[in-house]
């Protein structure tokens, strides 16, 4: 004992066990998450109980577990519920009971002790619905214009199809009010533009004014048109709706226009499920957000994620890897390039919201109100480049991440033989000729391993984001179909801004957790892939030019 | 390789190219050359120059806050005067600085283009028969709110007002006077007929309040309320009246703040006398103190913007900022001396305070007027005008112009003033500042509140000690995990291990922050509060049960520990940690229970803790872990590249492996794990999403580890979209972000040269 204290080997199980917490701690955080995330499609089971507190009445409790926990009992009872002398431990269950609108809180707490036995009634139905969260209830019956038309049974079947009917009608409203009408608006803010650039410009005459009056109309004309089919559709909506049996006993009417979707996940069976967790999953990811963002999909996320880092991607990397190429191959090494060289190294560890107090001050104020002064006189003012957008966000990052790319492709070009290069310069060719032709090709895959590093470090970045551009509610997607197609001074949202966004400034910061949750395992996944990409090539690239110079 | 291409525009007679192709070719060659040697070179710079570009820029946006304060005596020109003759009781300045005002002891009110002294429109208010001006008295100027006190005991309060309309885009105002009370002068007090010397007017939530104070000491105190007729828009006023206890001295001025709550008087002996008027059927006197050295008086009082602040200026030149400070009971609110400011030579004869801060003006029978700021307890400057008493000033509500009467000359002299950001000094950023209505000096950040007569407390302090206490707490749980792993991993892995091992542990490095930021907020923070004794159960028994383990591996049987090789230990702990956890965990109910009271929580806050739910630890805990493959990677990287040889060399003279480490290893990769935790230590500095989520954001300043704070970098995306451009809080913002800049590179660039020295001294090994 003494000489194995002696020998030092207590501490080399004591290194090796921070070695294990570390690996622990970080799968056992990816586990979480995908654990979490995963299981939020998951159509669980809808539990029927009764909990009953000592001194009060009992009540029916209807809804999804969401999840258990023991506490010490002492923090109970600090509550002011009597709990039996002696217990130490208190299992309480979270239970999601929905139907916020009726009772006001859709999650709460129930203590184990005093919970009744749990059912799990095959006719229960959780509805998804547009407004006010989730709804459990035993469907009673289907009406139609206010008449009853299936009472108990076959109300399930016929409840399906009429749901399918709603959905599509609603679909199509959705697709006039965002494309069709969202078109309008555009061409009319444009028409409105144009109005005011002639009269700063001096040109508005009776001939300029009398056709941009004729846009006007036919745009109001084309616009009284879809308002008229958009009532008739809404209209048609609202035609069917269901009535069902909440938790408190009161039968509640809800319209089939106000359900996203509807299932009895107790009469399932599990590829049932596995279905309904995929249209789940997909709903999730082509969705847009509804509810403040505590449900729905996360596309326009996404999609403002995606488009931001390949935006900075095109930025970055001709700038990146000219700068690599100039400090390494152009510039005269000595000691003030040595400085340079270290100093942009440095900027990678810099933290990110200077950057970002960087792009608002100079991008933003600076630059983009300039450029709105020039170039967008006719909207002042209302800032169009001078306010945070996409283009300056991607902007702001592409700074943030050019020390990834100069290091990485400095880096590849620093592994390439200088043998390589020496032979094509004996061969006759120029500088240039050797470095585009023999030097830079071979370096790709290095400068390829730098972008996707910076691509990851965009994705996951928030911090200057929510100077430069991010918002938790963009109303339009970057690019639409109105020319220019791409509109970089939009704003746009976020993944990493949505977690932060749902997570701490929602409203029902409980309800959104699952799809915080979620939000969070699709940012993981999307930035695991990028990083092992850039690991392998960066692997295979060593293995390919393990040489002497190293 | 495609040099040759040229060939395929040979014409028939040769295969060679021809003289002038080659020249031709050899050109282009050479163009392209300088082409690609320019191109590369100039955007090489370019980037760079962008870079650097940061730094200048943050650094330009903060300059504005170190210029200079500026005072400049612009165009001087005659008082304008009326038809009927008076000396000047207030000069003001409309919101554009364009239009001067003069109130006349004659009661007229005289309009004039501030730059010229051009005449304008002269308006004249009416002074009852028989009657003359005997005392003047003006609120905040924000207010534009003035009375005039007659020699027959009665005032008439008024209103200034500048609309403005537009003619062809040009903008045009024409002042005009309102009557809030009406246009009847007032009497206040029962006393009829005594002539009122001082008095003092204050619109509050409730109504206004008017104070008057005679020769003989009395103050007469009315208060009144204004209620408009919703149908026919007539103005009713309900006046309620008080008395005041007589003082002893004539009364020399009378000053009100607008919580309707004080009344101060100032008698003629220099004495001040605190009234409390909450009470409105029984003022009383809470204290009479002196303000100036006996024998002196004061010459001029004034309140600040917001009324809180008292500044008195003495006939000794002595300018000094007094308010109210809950004394040691906490019960009654005690007039107190907070600061002193430089004093002038001669008597101070006015004060003027600006419109929305907390700076004054000051002019002193000398002729001298000086600029100061309260909140940073600083004279900014001060000017010599000619030698002749100052009689009054008034400054622009944007702080830039000031207008200056001098006494006898009749001449109002235009002052520019240059004075953007007064409150950022070395001590009003860094030092304890005594703020308006605080108890002492305090280091506080609060930068904005709903009312604008809000003194801003820009103190840095308690953001840096959020900083570097979020960074202090993550580095002690990174410290030691990732340096002991990074040594074990480097030196003791086995190496098909250390190749799963080490790129997991980078990979989360690329874990995006905002989502362990999520989850310390959402998750651990509510866990943690729940079952506070994991934390000491699992700092005693993780460290116990590996030891454990590892005490008994050697007692294992022979056959069983060879059959596992050296560097496979971390891979055998794995169920021990799990186990351990679990029960950690699980234990926690019991802990609670048997050692304090049931909960822990509760146990803390009895014991005198503060507890918040997102606190120190949880902030500690979430960004240790993301600093934790920092530090791990470029220690690993230092301690695996000791040369074999040393270590060899060790083993080989009889050293045990963990001698060796001790002894060589570490020795020799110092350099390197100390320059892996100052990056760590950067990094912790400078995030921003973690402690955004997982602390409450209050900038608090201590170490308490169960509470919150607030780091630079947190606040500055709290603060920044909402500031307006331009404002000292956005310059001070941009000054935090300059001061993260400076610190996380010098840090970097430190880190960065010991390494290349480690570097460089390894291949001399």
């Amino acid at each position: 004992m003494k000489n194995w204290w002696k020998s030092g080997t207590p501490w080399i199980w004591l290194t090796g066990g921070a070695v294990t917490i570390s690996m622990i701690m970080v799968f056992g955080l990816i586990l979480l998450i995908l654990v979490r995330g995963f299981g939020t499609f998951w159509p669980h089971a809808i539990v029927e109980t009764s909990y009953s507190l000592p001194g009060k009445e009992s009540e029916r409790v209807v809804g999804v577990l969401r999840r258990s926990e023991s506490l010490a009992a002492g923090v109970i009872r600090e509550a002011g519920i009597p709990l039996p002398e002696g217990q130490v431990v208190v299992t309480r269950h979270l239970i999601k009971a929905g139907n916020r609108d009726v009772t006001g809180r859709d999650f709460q707490y129930f203590l184990d002790d005093f919970l009744g036995e749990w059912h799990y009634p095959r006719e229960m139905v959780m509805l998804e619905r547009r407004e006010w969260g989730d709804f459990f209830g035993m469907p009673l019956r289907l009406l139609e214009q206010g008449q009853v038309v299936v009472d108990g049974e076959g109300l399930w079947p016929e409840f399906q199809q009429r749901l399918k009917r709603s959905n599509s009608l609603f679909d199509e409203i959705r697709r006039i009010e965002r494309g069709a009408i969202g078109n309008i608006n555009f061409a009319m803010e444009r028409v409105r533009l144009d109005r005011r650039r002639a009269e700063l410009r001096g040109t508005l005459n009776a001939a300029v004014e009398a056709d941009l009056q004729a846009r006007m109309e036919r745009l109001n004309a084309d616009y009284a048109v879809l308002e008229q089919r958009l009532n008739s559709l809404y209209a048609e909506a609202r035609r069917d709706s269901i009535v069902l049996r909440a938790a408190s006993g009161q039968e509640i009417t809800v319209r089939l226009a106000d359900i996203v979707n509807a299932w009895q996940p107790n009469n399932m069976s599990i590829p049932a499920k596995l279905g309904t967790y995929v249209v789940n999953f997909f709903d999730f990811i082509f969705g847009y957000p509804r509810e403040a963002n505590t449900e729905g999909g996360i596309f326009p996320a996404i999609f403002g994620t995606v488009t931001m880092v390949l935006v900075m991607s095109i930025i970055v990397t001709p700038f990146g890897v000219l700068a690599a190429i100039y400090l390494r191959e152009y510039a005269r090494q000595g000691p003030l390039l040595k400085a340079i060289r270290i100093s942009v190294y440095n900027l990678a560890g810099v933290p990110s919201i200077v950057f970002g107090v960087f792009g608002l001050g100079f991008f933003i104020y600076f630059l983009g109100g300039g450029i709105d002064r020039m170039f967008y006189p006719e909207a002042l003012p209302a800032p169009t480049f001078g306010t945070p957008g996409l283009f300056w966000a991607s902007l702001t990052l592409a700074l943030l991440t050019l020390p990834v790319v100069i290091v990485s492709t400095e880096e590849g070009l620093a592994r390439i033989p200088s043998t390589i290069r020496q032979g094509s310069l004996a061969l006759g060719a120029t500088k240039g000729e050797t470095l585009w032709k023999v030097v830079v090709p071979l370096a790709t895959p290095a400068m390829m391993t730098g972008l996707i590093l910076a691509i990851a470090r965009a994705a996951g970045e928030v911090a200057p984001l929510m100077l430069v551009g991010v918002v938790k509610l963009a109303p339009t997607l970057p690019i639409d179909s109105n020319f220019p197609f791409i509109h970089l001074e939009r704003k746009i949202m976020h993944l990493g801004f949505h977690i932060y966004d749902v997570g701490f400034q929602s409203p029902h910061a409980e309800a959104a957790e699952q799809l915080v949750y979620a939000t969070a395992l699709i940012l993981v996944l999307l930035i695991v892939m990028l990083n092992l990409t850039a690991i392998t090539i960066r692997n295979r690239l060593r293995e390919k030019y393990k040489s002497d110079s190293d | 390789m495609s040099v040759n291409t040229p060939d395929s525009h040979l014409g028939a007679g040769s295969l060679l190219p021809d003289a002038e192709q080659r020249q031709k070719l050899r050109k282009r060659r050479a163009m392209r050359d300088g082409l690609s040697r320019y191109g590369v070179g100039s955007s090489g710079i370019g980037v760079i120059v962008a870079l650097t570009l940061i730094f200048v820029y943050l650094f330009y946006e903060t300059l504005p806050m170190l210029a200079p304060v500026s005072m400049e005596q612009g165009q001087a020109y005659t008082v304008p005067t009326g038809e009927t003759d008076g000396y000047s009781l207030h000069l003001t300045l409309d919101r554009y600085q364009e239009i001067g005002a003069r109130f006349t002891s004659r009661g007229q009110i005289m309009f004039f283009d501030a730059l010229s002294g051009e005449r304008r429109e002269t308006l004249q208010i009416p002074v009852p028969e028989g009657a003359e001006v005997t005392a003047f008295a003006r609120s905040e100027s924000r207010r534009s709110l003035f009375a005039y006190g007659f020699s027959d005991g009665s005032v008439l309060p008024l209103k200034v007002e500048y609309p403005q309309h537009f003619v062809d885009g040009q903008r045009h105002i024409n002042p005009r006077l309102s009557f809030p009370l009406g246009e009847q002068p007032i009497r206040i007090g029962t006393d009829a007929g005594e002539p009122l010397v001082s008095l003092a007017i204050v619109e509050g939530r409730g109504g206004y309040i008017v104070a008057g104070g005679t020769v003989s000491g009395k103050i007469a105190m009315a208060m009144f309320t204004t209620t408009t007729n919703m149908m026919t828009g007539q103005v009713q006023v309900r006046r309620q009246d008080f008395s005041l206890p007589t003082l002893d001295a004539p009364v020399g001025q009378i000053l009100l703040n607008d919580s309707l709550r004080n009344l101060f008087a100032i008698d003629r002996d220099g004495l001040l006398h605190s009234f409390d008027i909450v009470d409105r059927s029984n003022p009383s006197v809470i204290e009479s103190i002196r303000l100036v050295a006996e024998g002196e008086m004061v010459t001029a009082a004034e309140l600040l913007v917001g009324s809180r602040s008292l500044i008195i200026g003495g006939s000794d030149g002595s300018i000094r900022q007094w308010f109210l400070v809950r004394d040691e009971g906490g019960n009654t609110q005690r007039m107190t001396m907070i600061r002193e400011f430089r004093a002038h030579q001669g008597a101070v004869t006015h004060i003027e305070p600006e419109y929305l801060r907390k700076g004054f003006l000051t002019g002193d029978s000398l002729g001298e007027v000086a600029l100061h700021y309260a909140t940073s307890s600083v004279t900014l400057k001060h000017l010599q005008l000619d030698e002749q008493a100052i009689n009054r000033m008034a400054i622009g509500p944007a702080d830039s112009l000031a207008l200056v009467e001098a006494e006898g000359a009749g001449q109002i002299q235009v002052v520019e003033i240059r004075n953007p950001h007064p409150q950022t000094s070395i001590s009003g950023l860094w030092g304890k500042v005594w703020y308006e209505g605080r108890d002492a000096p305090e280091y506080i950040w609060q930068s904005s509140s709903a009312d604008d007569s809000f003194e801003a407390k820009l103190s840095l302090v308690p953001l840096s000690i959020g900083t570097l206490k979020a960074a202090l707490f993550a580095m002690l749980l990174a410290t030691p995990l990732a340096i002991m792993g990074a040594i074990y991993t480097a030196y003791f892995m086995s190496t098909p291990m250390r190749k799963i091992v080490k790129p997991s542990i980078e990979l989360m490095e690329a874990l995006p922050t905002v989502i362990l930021g999520f989850l310390a907020g959402i998750w651990l923070a509510p866990y943690v509060e729940n079952n506070l004794p994991i934390l000491i159960t699992g700092a005693v028994l993780f460290p116990l049960a590996i030891l454990l383990s590892g005490l008994l591996w050697t007692r294992a049987p022979e056959r069983i520990r060879n059959s596992v090789n050296a560097g496979w230990e971390a891979a055998m702990l794995v169920p021990v940690v799990l186990l351990t956890g679990w029960i950690v965990v699980s234990s926690s109910p019991w802990i609670e229970v048997a050692f304090f009271d049931g909960s822990m929580r509760q146990w803390l806050t009895d014991v005198g803790i503060p507890y918040d739910q997102r606190n120190a630890l949880i902030v500690g805990l979430a960004m240790g872990f993301a600093v934790i493959p920092t530090i791990f990677s470029i220690a690993e990287d230092a301690v695996f590249n000791v040369p074999k040889h040393l270590t060899q060399g060790s083993l080989a003279l009889g050293a045990t492996p963990w001698q060796t480490v001790m002894g060589v290893v570490l020795l020799t990769a110092s350099p390197g794990i100390f320059s892996a935790i100052m990056i760590g230590f950067g990094r912790a500095v400078g995030e921003t999403m973690i402690v955004l989520m997982a602390s409450g954001n209050s900038p608090i300043v201590n170490f308490n580890i169960f509470e919150g704070m607030r780091t630079l970098a947190a606040n500055i995306a709290v603060e920044l979209p909402e500031t307006a451009v331009g404002s000292t809080h956005f310059r001070v913002l941009f000054l935090s972000a300059l001061v993260l800049l400076f610190f996380t590179f010098i840090l970097n660039t430190a880190a960065e040269l010991v390494r290349q020295r480690l570097r460089k001294r390894y291949a001399s090994l």
